[in-house]
């Protein structure tokens, strides 16, 4: 138990630093950047304590603000994709999701990569929409989060192959 | 009494899900009004000394392109000093700072945005320096921004590239102005909006700071024409596209421009305001 706490706040300053340093200067056409930081709600264990992901969530997304001027955009996409996990897990592993023991960082299925695109897809349109916060936008807003959901899953998943444990 | 009790504890992760939500849409929600919080900034201790961390390892690729730069603004410079009629009597220096650090103050941008709509630049100096909020920010080629939130080593810029800045801006040699404003699409030009049908512009004019801003002195160069249109909801007035001399996505040295009237302008303004 507690060598997952220390993955998990491992996980929170690595992506963090990771996303500040690298990820944040890049940017393709104006369109395209990756936010792979919200690997840490997305890799948080199954059955790990919600309240506890929650708040991580919320000062994940507070410092990602604080970084980029944003107000509380990243904290609000943070807090709703933390609260919304449980259902997507639900939607793409079927109802017994709780009894059998979920392991994301691990081969890709269908399962997990539907998991990975409602949770991103979720996670960039909150962010989009809150940043632009102007309804003439919408269409930028719509072309923005596609593009960069797909970039930000590409990363996710190469990020994750990355990460995974040697040992099964 | 018990049954209250019972639900907080039963809907514990509900009621602390809408509490972090509220606090976080309201957050964002504020950012985007003209008040905006004085907290989430990214001129704070921590923020502001990573970029700097960062900045100081990041500005050795550009210092090729920054001499250049500096060399190119001293020639320029030179060469008005030149047509002077004592070229000899060089102005009060202060070795340290740079120039005049009762005008001027001279920084640095450590953290560029571009990629938003609300765009940020972040500066190495804040109150320690004289640094307060409302100056305006150039660098030697045209305007920059203007400071928004300040700390005691660290300062917010404003962009141009942000679609809530407004700046007051005019053609060059006439005196014909508009608002400076961004539509949130490229970062090489921002649009002048608003200016008067009669103005006599075409393609390559220039465009520089109005008068009417307190920020910003008279006569700061922004960029040139680029495209001159009428927009369909306002038939009396052009819209033009104006390509910027700079190029915000590269950034180094700026200057804080101090306005030594400020205070005494916004207080007469006020003044006629109350009565």
């Amino acid at each position: 138990m507690n060598s997952t706490i220390l993955v998990n706040i491992f996980r929170f300053v690595l992506l963090l630093a990771l996303q500040i340093l690298v990820f944040n200067n890049m940017n393709f056409g104006g369109y395209i950047s990756a936010f792979p930081y919200i690997l840490f709600i997305i890799l948080y264990p199954v059955n790990g304590n919600k309240a506890n992901l929650l708040i991580a969530s919320f000062f994940l997304g507070l410092i990602m603000d604080l970084f980029s001027n944003s107000g509380g955009v990243h904290a609000t996409a943070c807090v709703l994709l933390a609260h919304l996990r449980p259902y997507f897990f639900k939607f793409s592993f079927g109802l017994s999701y709780e009894y059998q023991t979920v392991k994301l960082n691990d081969v890709l299925t269908p399962e997990r990569f539907t998991f990975i695109l409602l949770a991103v897809s979720t996670h960039h349109i909150t962010l989009f929409l809150l940043e632009s916060f102007q309804i003439t936008f919408i269409l930028d807003v719509l072309l923005r989060t596609v593009l960069s959901a797909l970039f930000t899953i590409l990363t996710c998943i190469i990020l994750i192959y990355l990460i995974k444990p040697n040992k099964r | 009494m018990q049954q209250i009790f019972s639900f907080i504890i039963k809907n514990s992760n509900r009621l602390l899900f809408l509490l972090l939500l509220g606090i976080s849409l309201s957050l964002a929600i504020q950012s985007h009004s003209f008040h905006r919080s004085k907290i989430i900034s990214s001129a704070n201790f921590l923020s502001g000394g990573v970029y700097e961390r960062i900045n100081s390892m990041e500005e050795y690729l550009h210092l090729k392109e920054q001499n250049d730069q500096l060399a190119l603004e001293n020639a320029n410079l030179k060469s008005l000093l030149f047509k002077t009629k004592d070229s000899a009597e060089i102005p009060n220096l202060d070795s340290l700072k740079g120039v005049l650090p009762k005008d001027i103050i001279v920084s640095k941008v450590i953290h560029n945005s571009f990629n938003v709509y609300e765009n940020f630049l972040t500066l190495n100096s804040g109150a320690k320096s004289g640094v307060k909020p409302d100056m305006g920010v150039i660098n030697s080629l045209g305007i920059v921004g203007i400071i928004d939130n300040v700390s005691a080593n660290y300062s917010t810029v404003i962009s141009i590239l942000n679609t809530k800045s407004q700046i007051n801006a005019k053609i060059k040699n006439s005196d014909h102005f508009g608002t400076l404003n961004w539509d949130g699409k490229n970062t090489g030009f921002v649009q002048l909006i608003d200016v008067p049908r009669l103005a006599s512009i075409k393609k390559g004019d220039t465009i520089v700071t109005g008068g009417q801003s307190v920020i910003f002195p008279e006569n700061i160069g922004i960029g040139t024409i680029d495209k001159i249109f009428i927009p369909s909801d306002k038939n009396h007035y052009y819209t033009i596209n104006v390509k910027l001399f700079n190029d915000m996505t590269n950034l180094g040295h700026v200057y804080i421009i101090k306005s030594e009237n400020s205070e005494e302008i916004k207080n007469l303004e006020n003044q006629g305001k109350n009565e």
